[in-house]
């Protein structure tokens, strides 16, 4: 998946003003520029790119890579000055026939998946065909789920937290405490791990899977039984990316009733009730992503050409204040294949890789 | 989620009988001195020497090499020892009133100190024996009489009870209470009062039935226990502390609480002595301190010596731990810097001889043991073959050098005899020589340094199981500090009597705390080292034989990089000596860089081969060429919402406010995220404050359960700039055609750098490379998204093999590594390892040790392990030390964990921060501040004591001498039970470090059996995965009868294809 952005010395670097767009259809590109802080409706847009890409009659639909990688959808003023803004320094534009357009083609982690589908396409496609076309609320990021209801005790519950694209802490305390087991010799007093406090406004609290006291069971498939606060939270925490955490919730009144779900075993079920971002439309994650906890590092390359010596310093010097830029704005978010660095990393020199 | 269940691999029986034979786990031998001894006791027989310490071990040596331990089960204080002379037997007495009986057990090939019987007096004696018999309430003082077949008690309540050591029973009807004693007492002497508790019993070495009994109130009394009668009275007034019995028994010397001793004669006439023949106060007139301690040894040349412990005027020197020795007008007073613990000579025993003519007095004090030479003039020390004091001042950091080379070795003794001129006279010899060391002398050398607080660094002789000093290094004479005034002015002052005399090196205070060392690298081939400190010095030395005299070269390194918005508050930069210094043979500087601002060194890392040395602090990286003294490079890598960074560990400017606020910061740190601490004199200052900060406010002290937030790291962390490793590779960094220099540095947000170096090449034929600018090109920017400090950093070659060292290849030392491209980095975080290829950095194989153990990691390094079965097999494995105190192995590069044992305990936190890995499968931590705790990973090389000891029988009437092997040690001094697991090598390999005691004596059948294995009570689990190990109930089966041995040899050689144990469960 590793792709490189060769510099292009192009306009943006003297005109700041001007957002350049490529415009993707097919394997057509056109690219074109507009204006940063007059962006014009979407209507003109709209016939700019029909124009462009000579389908004038079609029914299109545009799509654009946010920040975080995301395929999102242009369709109304709205999103489309949101693209545009926070176009970084480039906006890439899809165009798909509104006819042609799968079902899946927004949200998070789209790009990637699409790309992923070359290969893998004939067990995607199998799979996607068997989902069953339920109106899945798909102009939401997932924050949080509720898996593996099937194979787990009515009593438990494993929520998975996703934290991607995300700026709220996961935001919830831990504790040592003792909950009680039915025994061979009765009742039983054995130490566990609880839910001790969430903090307000943070992923956790959102989701309203987890609560105060809920004792954690597992963590990512690894029982927190015999470890100690401090191995459970190193754990919590080495795997905060994607958490999986498996509790058995203190108040038991709102457990999933297995007779009445009806996805099957797909291992996606209910998602929660989180609140909207504030994010222009998504749709749902797809199941495969829950086997790409891969977690990708940055690396950025250098220029190892030695620059000429008079000014090499000098540009070194830039090239690190700008990679700290954007190490400190990357918030870690693994799973998009496309970081684009809201700095102007690309200015200097060094390509990105992912 | 299923993949977790599925990630275990099914067990591979190919692999699983792989892995026994590469890996082994042991902890072999403690180094050092016993942490807080509390009883001496020497056999002159046998000539070994025994401590007991505090947490109720016993320890045993003789010549060096030959060492025993054991631990009683209870860790209760051993207050005194008492060997059966030449038996290898001891009595302790802990202070929980209990004795035990330890033996040195000899059963065939294998053998061992064993506590065999052990004796807890009845603490509250029947109402009946009351009235009758006083209660055997608290033993004070113990005496074997009788050749050691029985043994005296004396108690708290005054009475003398009798016990035969052959069963440690009491002795009915044989009791001495005090009322026996005061019927023979003149009335006005009695006068309705106690004699108090018997403060002190001593034997007579002719007449064993005569035993000289004193009781605290001052009374001495000798008691004829073959007549039941008394033989002598002394009527003493004052309280009494020791007594000594001369040889020819015709005088007693008893010491006193007021610092006083008087002489007794034991003359023919009356049986009541009134006064004493003499009475002295040695440091009077003012009053004194006691002496708690007195010997009389008589001289064949005439005189005496006389030697006791305190007694020191109370007002002037109350505070000083003295030894003073009197022979006839001589007297000097040894002032040590620890508490005497107790002090014995050696001397001949022999009852034909008519004197004492001690040889040597042994002074164990509370930091280290001093040998004096009594028969040289001057009575020098002797230089002590093992208890080396490691802790003589505090070690702050410790690098391990292996198979080093014979020619350094040499040239490091030499510089070190240098230092401390070894007594020139044969005679003086060392004088606890007994047992014999059967360990082959090692066949390399292992090279052990520890850098202290106080700016020094040692280098230690770690090939074998004494660790013995060779040189010592010290820094501070290179810089300026304010304290080297006070210092000899307070010598001046002090006056000529008593006459003092400074002996021991134990010597707890750092002039100043910015001269420890943090951190050590030495190169081998070329006697290059580095040694950077707490105030940001990096120091470049090399070894020289000859003496010289130049000034310092210094240059400093702005590792801030005119950053903004930053100010340093920490301590100041040692300023360096100016003016030419004069440097005697040894580590003579070539340059000082200095770290601005002075932060302490986090990282360092040195290559001789292209003359670079590279350093980290909590603000950056730099490159520094040495050769050409020359900055090349420096790199700050501070997050810029990293504010603690700036605050020097030493601040003292700090408001109060913001102090607190940080110390809570630290707490929660701590908390969250496990963050290494760094255990060193400023982390405990850090910690000491932040307690101190917690009991100010005591609102904030909650009473709710401790909490943990989950919060993954983010990039503004605090102190996510520190540099945590840096590296030296020849590698592929630009493409996958040209190799060349790089640097690597890892930091503690995660972030790892790699620079591509242009260093000029050396011209053919010439060593030095040509006097141009090395150049640093940024090559790399890794960030590993979960943020966990780098730890370790290693570049692996074609073969998947770590590279090796500079000068190794490119003078034919070790084989050259696969240039032919394939090359990748290992990269160690806390959390997880990954392997990334080169140059293309992409991740190829990883473990997330965190997200499945729970655990993060501390202490990681790469380690050969040779196979037990074939010396030619050997892989090279990631050895990895982790917060539980857990030590585990994964392959490399395909990080899949092999085995994993338990190793320190938990709570132990600096012994976890101390620990050094060697290159072969061994590793060293502290088990105290001054024992370091060696153990073995590998099946192959272990470093473990085998000696002998020449023992007479128990009974007395045939001296046969049996070998005595020490199998791997069953117990630790500091409390937690050991795992000792060693699969038996077989008789016919040719393994060299497996065979050493085997090796040039007599193949008796029981030397060919002697590494057995031994499994000490261990949970289940860890007999799991430490296959190879046999219980208990097997090895005693094994060597039951003498014919056993035998027939094991036959079985092994019949079966040398499953040489290894079978796990039984």
């Amino acid at each position: 998946m590793n792709r490189s952005f060769h510099k292009s010395q192009t306009l943006r670097f003297y005109d700041c003003g001007a957002v350049e767009v490529k415009s993707k259809f097919g394997a057509e590109f056109r690219r074109f520029s507009l204006n940063r802080h007059r962006p014009g409706e979407f209507k003109d847009f709209y016939q700019l790119v029909v124009h462009a890409h000579r389908l004038t009659g079609a029914d299109v639909t545009i799509g654009y890579a946010d920040v975080h990688g995301d395929l999102l959808p242009i369709n109304n003023d709205d999103n489309f000055c949101k693209a545009v803004s926070s176009a970084c320094p480039l906006l890439r534009v899809f165009v798909q026939k509104r006819e042609e357009a799968d079902s899946c083609s927004f949200g998070a982690g789209a790009l990637s998946r699409k790309r992923r589908m070359l290969a893998g396409l004939r067990e995607e496609g199998l799979r996607r065909r068997a989902l069953p076309a339920i109106g899945l609320p798909r102009d939401f990021r997932p924050v949080s789920s509720i898996i593996d209801v099937d194979i787990l005790p009515e009593t438990h519950r494993r929520v998975r937290l996703y934290r991607h694209g995300c700026e709220k802490p996961l935001g919830f305390y831990i504790r040592d405490g003792t909950s009680m087991r039915v025994t061979a010799q009765g009742l039983e007093k054995v130490p566990g791990i609880f839910i001790s406090r969430m903090v307000p406004g943070g992923l956790a609290e959102s989701t309203g899977l987890l609560a105060v006291n809920d004792e954690v069971l597992e963590v990512n498939g690894i029982e927190v039984a015999g470890k100690t606060l401090d191995q459970a939270t190193d754990m919590m925490i080495a795997n905060s990316h994607n958490l999986i955490i498996t509790v058995k919730p203190a108040n038991q009144r709102n457990n999933v009733v297995r007779g009445s779900r009806a996805s099957g075993s797909s291992g996606q079920s209910t998602d929660s009730t989180a609140s909207p971002q504030s994010l222009p439309p998504v749709q749902n994650f797809h199941p495969d992503e829950l086997e790409s906890d891969e977690e990708a590092d940055i690396v950025i390359e250098g220029a190892l050409t030695p620059p000429p010596p008079p000014t090499g310093s000098l540009l070194r010097l830039n090239g690190h204040c700008s990679i700290h830029r954007l190490l400190s704005s990357l918030q870690a978010d693994p799973r998009h294949s496309l970081a684009l660095p809201p700095g102007g990393i690309e200015e200097h020199g060094p390509a990105v890789t992912l | 989620m299923m993949k977790f269940r599925f990630r275990r691999q099914g067990a591979d029986p190919q692999r699983e009988k792989l892995k026994q034979e590469l890996f082994a786990f042991h902890k072999t031998v403690e180094h050092g001195f016993p942490n807080q001894p509390s009883a001496l006791a020497f056999d002159p027989e046998l000539r070994i020497m025994a401590i007991g310490t505090r947490s109720g071990a016993v320890k045993i040596y003789g010549a060096p090499g030959v060492e025993f331990t054991g631990l009683h089960q209870d860790a209760a204080t051993v207050t005194q020892m008492h060997f059966l002379p030449g038996q290898g037997r001891l009595l302790t007495l802990l202070d929980d009133n209990s004795l035990h009986l330890w033996e040195l057990v000899s059963c065939g090939g294998c053998a061992h100190l064993e506590e065999t019987l052990s004796f807890q007096p009845p603490s509250r004696p029947g109402f009946d024996s009351a009235s009758s018999l006083p209660s055997l309430s608290r033993v004070t003082v113990v005496l074997l009489v009788a050749d050691g077949a029985r043994a005296a008690l004396g108690t708290e309540g005054g009475s003398v009870f009798f016990l035969d050591v052959g069963t440690l029973t009491l002795l009915e009807g044989q009791t001495l209470g005090p009322d026996e004693i005061l019927r023979s007492l003149p009335d006005d002497y009695r006068c309705g009062k106690a004699l108090g508790p018997v403060e002190s019993l001593q034997g007579h070495l002719h007449d064993p039935s005569k035993i000289l009994i004193g009781y605290s109130r001052g009374l001495l009394v000798i008691w004829s226990q073959a007549a039941r009668c008394v033989d002598r009275v002394f009527l003493g007034n004052q309280q009494l502390e020791s007594l000594c019995w001369e040889r020819s028994g015709g005088t007693v010397v008893s010491s006193h609480s007021d610092g006083s001793y008087a002489v007794w004669t034991v003359g023919s006439g009356s049986s009541l002595v009134l006064q004493p023949t003499e009475a002295t106060t040695p440091y009077g007139p003012f009053p004194c301190k006691a002496i708690n301690k007195i010997l009389w040894r008589n001289c064949r040349s005439g005189g005496r010596f006389l030697i006791f412990s305190g007694g020191m005027p109370r007002a002037s020197y109350g505070d000083r731990h003295c030894v003073s020795v009197l022979q006839a007008e001589t007297l000097v007073t040894l002032d040590f810097t620890s508490r005497v613990i107790d002090f014995f000579t050696v001397h001949s025993m022999q009852p034909k001889d008519d004197f004492d003519d001690p040889q040597a007095l042994a002074v164990l004090l509370e930091e280290e043991l001093v040998v004096l030479d009594l028969q040289t003039p001057g009575w020098p020390a002797l230089p002590a073959p093992y208890l080396a004091p490691l802790h003589s001042s505090a070690i702050t950091c410790s690098a391990h050098v292996a198979n080093v080379p014979a020619k350094l070795w040499a040239r490091l003794v030499s510089a070190g005899e240098k230092q401390s001129p070894q007594p020139a006279s044969s005679a003086s010899s060392w004088p606890i020589t007994g047992g014999r060391n059967l360990a082959q002398e090692p066949l390399q050398h292992g090279l052990l340094l520890t850098g202290h607080e106080d700016g020094t660094v040692r280098f230690w002789d770690a090939s074998g199981v004494a660790l013995q000093p060779l040189y010592k290094l010290g820094t501070a004479g290179l810089f300026q500090t304010d304290f080297e005034h006070a210092d000899s002015l307070g010598q001046a002052a002090e006056d000529d009597w008593p006459p003092f005399r400074k002996v021991g090196c134990f010597d707890p205070y750092s002039d100043d705390p910015r001269l420890g060392v943090q951190k050590v690298a030495l190169c081998k081939y070329t006697a290059q080292m580095v040694v950077a400190g707490t105030a940001g010095q990096v120091l470049v030395l090399e070894l020289s034989d000859m003496p010289a005299e130049r000034a310092l070269s210094v240059a400093s390194v702005d590792l801030l990089q005119d950053r903004e918005g930053f100010t340093w508050k920490g301590h100041d930069r040692l300023g360096p000596s100016t003016g030419p210094l004069s440097w005697p043979v040894g580590f003579q500087p070539l340059v000082l860089v200095q770290c601005l601002p002075p932060a302490a060194v986090t990282a360092v890392t040195l290559h001789t081969e292209w003359g670079l040395v590279a350093f980290g602090t909590s603000h950056g990286f730099g490159l520094f060429d040495y050769q050409c003294k020359s900055p090349v490079l420096a790199r700050c890598t501070l997050h810029p919402n990293d504010s603690l960074a700036m605050e020097g560990p030493l601040s003292r400017v700090k408001s109060l406010k913001k102090s607190l606020r940080q110390s809570f910061r630290r707490i929660r740190k701590s908390r969250v995220s496990g963050k290494k601490r760094v255990m060193n004199a400023n982390s405990k200052l850090q910690e000491a404050n932040a307690q101190l900060a917690e009991q100010a406010c005591p609102h904030d002290l909650e009473v709710a359960p401790v909490q943990r937030r989950i919060e993954p790291r983010s990039a503004d962390d605090s102190l996510s700039g520190v540099v945590r490793c840096l590296y030296f590779a020849d590698t592929f960094l630009r493409d996958a055609v040209h190799h060349g220099p790089t640097l690597w540095a890892g930091t503690n947000s995660g972030s790892v750098f790699a620079y591509a170096l242009e260093v000029p090449t050396a011209t053919a034929g010439s060593e030095k490379r040509p006097e141009r600018a090395v150049e640093a090109v940024l090559g790399k920017e890794v960030q590993l998204m979960h943020r966990a400090p780098v730890v370790a950093i290693a570049v692996l070659d074609g073969r998947g093999r770590p590279l090796p060292e500079p000068y190794e290849a490119s003078r034919d030392l070790a084989q050259a590594p696969d240039m032919q491209g394939g090359h990748a980095v290992l990269i160690a975080s806390e959390e997880q390892f990954k392997v990334f290829t080169l140059p293309k950095v992409s991740a190829k194989t990883k473990f997330k040790l965190t997200a499945h153990e729970g655990c993060r990691v501390r202490k990681v390094a790469l380690a050969t392990f040779t196979s037990v079965a074939c010396e030619d097999y050997a892989e090279t494995c990631l050895a990895c030390l982790t917060n539980l105190g857990d030590v585990h192995v994964f392959s490399v590069p395909g990080l899949r964990p092999q085995v994993h044992y338990p190793c320190i305990r938990k709570e132990d936190i600096s012994a976890i921060a101390s620990c050094v890995f060697t290159r072969h499968g061994q590793g060293f931590y502290l088990i105290s501040p001054s024992e370091f705790e060696r153990f073995s990973l590998s099946a192959r090389n272990i470093t473990e004591p085998l000696c002998s000891l020449d023992i007479c029988c128990p009974r007395g009437t045939a001296c046969a001498s049996y070998r005595l092997h020490e199998s791997p040690k069953l117990s630790q001094a500091n409390g937690t039970p050991s795992i000792i697991l060693a699969p038996r090598s077989c008789d016919g390999s040719p393994s060299p470090a497996r065979s050493k005691g085997a090796g040039d004596m007599p193949q008796t059948p029981e030397a060919t059996l002697s590494p057995l294995s031994v499994d000490s009570a261990t949970s289940a689990d860890t007999t799991l995965d430490t296959t190879g190990d046999v219980t208990v109930e097997d090895v005693k089966d094994f060597l039951g009868s003498s014919e056993e041995p035998q027939k094991n040899v036959r079985n092994a050689v019949q079966d040398e294809a499953c040489s290894y144990p079978i796990l039984i469960k």
